[in-house]
């Protein structure tokens, strides 16, 4: 009898080029300039589009399998939990105010990701990096849908979720996150791609999914773990295509090196201001903690960033400009963000709180050379504060970097005692920022950033009221009327988390137990 | 124009003067970290520099323990990080402030909660 | 040297992976936090489709690595055999 004889198949590599090459075409009708207006004005060189390394090689049959797969996967996992009650299960009700924080700031960036990969997808000349951003604009819409569903059973029983795209285009720390996408996506294909696919997607990914997703476990929150852990898997992919297309534009042309080196230090930068975010997340809002902040950095940028740096230095690439000072501020950051959003709870539409005592231990003993010299007095202050019935709330409104659009709430690099001013004049104006990095930011491009839509100033010329106010009658209140604006429900969404309604039901379903809360 | 752009476009610069009621003035209490930040104010300029300390500024950082303890008369202030040395009794304007101008006082002796900064 | 890792949803499914790379790879190592396993190894890991597939008993794509794959880092080459990871300089 004859053995049966294996039919001879294309390998993996040669497979996806046949699959993927050859199907553009030089115009003729129009200009190639014309059709693809974008692909050189960046300065950017390009050669030989042949040389582009495809990162994982799926097709499209591959990809609605697997990814097909891992959505059954998930969605199953989402009904399960909506079904048993998973909100329930939460170590306490203080940890959906991480939820929160992540549908209103991280949620939206997803959304912002698809467009800027779609965009970037259609305007490169080279096939293989078109394929590859489309594919990732459609893994980012996939994010957004997938944590929109995933946090949905949440939003039924907790404050603070429901008006998460109204909010991000408004609420003052959202303009954060927000200001931070935007700025890559009105620069051009080859710096998006240096901005999301390596500096944020390779560089600092970790530094956001990990802690997150680590903290949903160690929290009892199955459905965000499940999902976390799904959009990982699409994550790798982009993170390949951050390392791998960092490579090729690195190897095209060495004219390419100081623009892509000015393009790293720029964005490490704004990555790692917007991850201060989730620094506070980590350090304060997990009622069960995984890890501290500084010991993330260390595992995941510290050392994971110096095995890539050491692999770069080859094309001329260093380290970026802020790294030192990045390193630096790993004792601090966390407590720094956490303070100010203790400061302006009356303005966001999440809960803040004081750590308990053992919560205070712990960051004491994670941050030995700085919790309990700089951070502690204060908190235990509020703490004091709070329990007297005067919950402090800071009522005036901060000044903000032009840059990161952070309140200015970094200290000065080496004196952590105190706040780190820079400025710079611009055409008759005096601008300012939070480090030597946002400001060379600036300098770099000053024409950009003087368009910013920064809260405060926007507040103070009278751009954030609700349509048809009038800010001249008498008894106005400037703070209402922007609440309003924002559409926080006042007394629901915001201030502390003691007083909450998220509190009160969570310990009514509980059966009026609750774990230890402050003050 | 120092940004790399497709064509020259027109922009406009968002925080010019004229966009707000009043100058933009940030201020900052040094050692003081319970508040988070400096803070912004939009202060009309024929404002008499005394009122900060006499009416602005309490409503600012009334609720620190030290507020109450500050001798105004050893208080020193900075504009743009360098010595500053303003006269009550003339406006924000005459004493050199315009918009988007920085200044910061500094309480000796008074160094936030326990000492820390805040 | 450097550090490349790959990381997997710690379930059923990836186990039998988890124990393939351990096996080609005898300087790697595996640490367990909830829910994920990472695994590390000097400079180069490889992952062989053969030894999974030895391993599940059934043929194996290894491209079915993306339905628990989290993380990973270095260099990545990938062919329909193997996938490698590693920082060559």
């Amino acid at each position: 009898m004859d053995t049966a004889v294996k039919k001879k198949k294309l390998g993996l590599k040669p497979r996806y080029r046949a699959m993927t090459r050859g199907l553009d075409w030089q115009t003729s009708y129009q200009d190639m300039d014309k059709i693809f207006p974008y692909d050189k004005y960046e300065g950017i060189k390009i050669h030989d589009w042949d040389k582009w390394e495809d990162p994982f090689r799926l097709t499209m049959d591959a990809y609605w399998k697997y990814q097909g797969e891992k959505e059954k996967k998930l969605y199953a996992v989402i009904d399960a939990f909506a079904q048993n009650n998973g909100q329930l299960g939460v170590a306490d009700a203080r940890y959906v105010n991480a939820l929160k924080l992540f549908i209103q700031g991280v949620s939206p960036l997803e959304y912002c990701a698809h467009r800027g990969f779609a965009h970037a997808g259609r305007h490169f000349t080279g096939v293989g990096a078109r394929v590859a951003s489309q594919m990732q604009s459609i893994d980012e819409l996939r994010h957004y849908q997938t944590q929109v569903h995933t946090i949905s059973n949440y939003n039924k029983y907790f404050n603070g979720m429901h008006k998460n795209i109204h909010w991000f285009d408004r609420v003052w720390y959202l303009s954060v996150p927000k200001s931070f996408f935007e700025d890559a996506m009105t620069g051009g294909p080859f710096e998006f791609l240096t901005a999301v696919s390596f500096s944020f997607e390779y560089v600092l990914t970790n530094l956001l999914f990990v802690p997150f997703m680590s903290g949903a476990a160690h929290n009892g929150d199955m459905a965000t773990v499940t999902f976390g852990f799904s959009a990982q898997s699409d994550e790798s992919r982009h993170m390949t295509l951050g390392i791998e297309c960092i490579k090729f534009i690195l190897e095209q042309d060495p004219a390419n090196v100081p623009i892509v080196q000015r393009w790293i230090d720029k964005w490490f930068w704004r990555g790692y201001r917007l991850l201060s975010l989730v620094a506070m997340m980590q350090d304060y809002m997990l009622p069960k903690r995984v890890m501290s902040w500084k010991e993330a950095w260390e595992m995941y940028a510290e050392s994971n960033g110096g095995a890539l740096f050491k692999d770069l230095a080859r094309y001329g690439i260093r380290p970026p400009k802020g790294w030192e000072d990045a390193c630096e501020g790993k004792d601090h950051i966390s407590h720094q963000a956490w303070n100010t959003f203790y400061n302006y709870n009356a303005a966001a539409p999440f809960h803040t709180w004081t750590p308990n005592a053992e919560e205070m231990d712990w960051l004491s003993e994670k941050y030995p050379d700085t919790f309990d010299q700089y951070y502690k007095p204060r908190f235990e202050y509020f703490g004091k504060k709070h329990k007297e019935g005067e919950r402090f709330y800071n009522t005036t409104l901060p000044m903000l970097c032009q840059i990161c659009q952070i309140p200015m709430v970094f200290h000065e690099p080496g004196d952590p005692g105190a706040i780190c001013y820079r400025e710079t004049d611009h055409d008759g104006d005096k601008y300012h920022f939070c480090s030597d990095h946002c400001k060379e930011i600036f300098t770099n491009e000053p024409e950009k950033y003087v368009q910013s839509w920064l809260p405060v100033h926007q507040i103070y010329q009278g751009n954030c009221f609700p349509e048809g106010t009038d800010p001249t009658v008498e008894g106005f209140d400037p703070l209402a009327a922007v609440l309003d604006y924002y559409e926080i429900e006042v007394g629901r969404d915001n201030f502390d988390f003691a007083d909450s309604e998220d509190r009160k039901n969570f310990r009514e379903w509980n059966g009026g137990v609750e774990e230890e809360v402050s003050p | 124009m120092k940004l790399t752009t497709l064509t020259d476009y027109p922009y406009e610069a968002k925080d010019r003067r004229e966009n707000f009621p009043a100058p933009l003035l940030y201020i900052g209490w040094d050692d003081h970290m319970m508040f988070c930040a400096p803070v912004c104010l939009p202060l009309p300029a024929d404002t008499p520099f005394g009122a900060l300390q006499a009416e602005i500024l309490g409503g600012v950082y009334g609720a620190h323990p030290d507020f109450k303890e500050i001798d105004w008369d050893v208080v020193t202030w900075l504009k743009s990080g360098k010595p500053f040395t303003p006269d009550s009794a003339l406006s924000l304007a005459e004493n050199g402030l315009g918009h988007k101008d920085v200044i910061r006082f500094i309480t000796p002796g008074l160094t936030g909660i326990k000492g820390s900064h805040a | 040297m450097s550090n490349v890792f790959i990381a997997f949803q710690a379930n059923e499914e990836s186990r039998p992976i988890v124990d393939s790379i351990l096996a080609d790879n005898p300087a790697a190592e595996a640490v367990y936090s909830p829910g994920l396993v990472k695994i590390d190894a000097p400079n180069r890991l490889v992952v062989n489709r053969e030894t999974i597939e030895e391993e599940i008993g059934r043929d194996f794509d290894l491209q079915e690595l993306h339905i628990n794959l989290v993380t990973l880092s270095g260099h990545i080459d990938e062919d329909d055999d193997q996938l490698t990871l590693s920082w060559d300089h």
